[in-house]
């Protein structure tokens, strides 16, 4: 692996959204509009918007992310330039790496702008602070990056890919604890919540919500999040192959 | 004379039961234009895949100035142009080769030389600055072949580099393709079309993921006795079939 190319990959990365300003836009505003939407969803009920609107503060980069680098990859692996550049000397690992970094950075901005409505605007008040908050966030999307790489190899085509989102990442969405504690659900489903990678994400955003200070779970829960990750963007880049 | 490219007996199977390439075996010159010929679906892709290692081989072997296809010390030396554009439309052409460069390991200091030197040579200067998915189509081409020479490596393999494009251009890349040659690179280019078949060195022609002929163009006509490789060609097929 190489430093300076994973760097240029990340930078590339994020050339092509910037060449792009509309899907930036996007990425960047939505979150922020359908917090706002939200808030007066809740109207007569601010206390519970007050508790999910953190959660949903994570799940945002996460699905972003996840379909943004789903359809990036397939993409590469569509146009050739993924076949061009597994003949080049590189590592598997700078392509993947670099991605990562790219989104990372992009989810961060997200993040950053989605905090400041929640946070700023609308006067939620989180125990944990903003630092909490933006370390959770970036973490989840770090998740929704390397779960989008993982699964952009089982898709043949967009059409599939964009599917992706619902099969996979719905029933985690359903079950991590946003809509129903995670202990009224039938225990089959609690089980599967406790593997499920969302679960830990979510939590993350629940601890940052109600303590002060920095818990023990807080940390196993972030950590839970990264290996997540880091797993699926190693198992990623072994779909990646140099010979077909 | 030397030999770049040994193929032995080279079998290739795709999907699990189709051979695209049956037995293949050739010896493939050093420092020539080396034409990978036949109609769509004969194996020239496959062939060219296995050779920069891209593709599985079910046997036989395949070396590479002596080296095994697809072995990671031949990376930084062959540059392998899809059939694809395999280029980013959403990046200029100078993004472009910038990333390209620094993926072959280009040292920083001698990328923007490297990149005016490659924008002079496919005359795309003019377009450095562009959106590759605002140009036309002879110029996105021209743009892949750029992003090939990077580096400018001894072997060159070139899926259907000239394909759709108008005979001025195709011209021009010919005479880039010669100059290449002749400061000793080896250059394999696929097409179907026979007309650039006699432009090559050497000719490999594939049917059914067989060779057919493997010799120059003059030496082909006279074993035939016509005038053009694309009637020897259509000969051959005769009288194989």
């Amino acid at each position: 692996m190489s430093f300076c190319k994973t760097f240029a990959t990340a930078i590339r990365v994020l050339g092509q959204l910037l060449h792009d300003p509309r899907t930036l836009a996007l990425v960047m505003l939505v979150p922020c509009g359908l917090l706002i939407i939200f808030r007066f969803v809740f109207q007569g009920n601010l206390a519970v918007y007050n508790s999910i609107a953190p959660m949903i503060l994570g799940i945002f980069p996460l699905t972003t992310m996840f379909l943004i680098t789903s359809i990036a990859t397939l993409r590469e692996r569509t146009i050739g330039t993924l076949d061009r550049l597994m003949t080049y000397p590189i590592s598997k690992l700078d392509f993947v790496f670099g991605y990562a970094l790219a989104f990372a950075l992009l989810s961060l901005v997200q993040a950053l702008l989605a905090s400041a409505v929640v946070l700023g605007v609308l006067r939620v008040t989180v125990m944990g602070g903003t630092v909490a908050v933006l370390i959770s966030a970036v973490v989840a999307a770090l998740l929704g990056t390397s779960l989008g790489l993982f699964m952009s190899a089982f898709a043949t085509s967009e059409f599939q890919a964009v599917q992706f989102l619902p099969a996979f990442i719905f029933p985690q969405l359903l079950t991590c604890g946003l809509f129903v504690a995670r202990d009224h659900m039938a225990v089959v489903l609690q089980w599967f919540a406790d593997i499920m990678p969302l679960t830990y994400s979510v939590d993350a955003m629940k601890q940052v919500t109600l303590h002060s200070q920095w818990t023990g779970i807080l940390t196993r829960d972030l950590l839970v999040v990264v290996g997540f990750g880091v797993v699926a963007l190693i198992l990623g880049s072994t779909t990646i192959k140099r010979r077909e | 004379m030397n030999s770049a490219i040994k193929i032995k007996n080279v079998t290739v199977v795709l999907g699990g039961y189709f051979k695209a390439l049956r037995k293949v075996r050739a010896e493939l010159p050093q420092g020539k234009i080396i034409g990978f010929i036949g109609p769509s679906g004969a194996g020239k892709t496959t062939l060219i895949r296995a050779i920069v290692g891209r593709q599985k081989i079910a046997s036989g072997e395949i070396a590479v100035f002596d080296i095994p296809a697809g072995s990671a010390q031949l990376r930084s030396q062959l540059s392998y142009m899809t059939q694809e554009l395999s280029v980013y439309a959403d990046l200029t052409v100078q993004e472009n080769l910038r990333y390209f460069a620094v993926m072959f390991g280009i040292k920083r200091q001698e990328i923007p030389g490297i990149i005016a030197n490659i924008l002079q040579v496919t005359d795309m200067t003019e377009y450095a600055k562009q959106l590759v998915s605002k140009l036309s189509g002879g110029q996105k081409q021209r743009v892949s072949l750029a992003i090939s020479l990077i580096g400018f490596p001894k072997l060159m393999v070139l899926d259907e580099p000239t394909v759709g494009l108008d005979p001025v251009l195709r011209d021009s890349i010919w005479k880039l393709f010669r100059q290449l040659s002749a400061s000793g690179t080896t250059l394999i280019v696929s097409s179907h079309v026979m007309d650039e078949a006699e432009r090559c060195d050497d000719l490999l022609l594939l049917r059914d993921g067989k060779i057919l002929a493997h010799d120059s163009p003059e030496a082909l006509c006279q074993r035939t006795g016509l005038k053009t490789v694309e009637q020897s060609f259509l000969k051959l097929v005769e009288m194989h079939s």
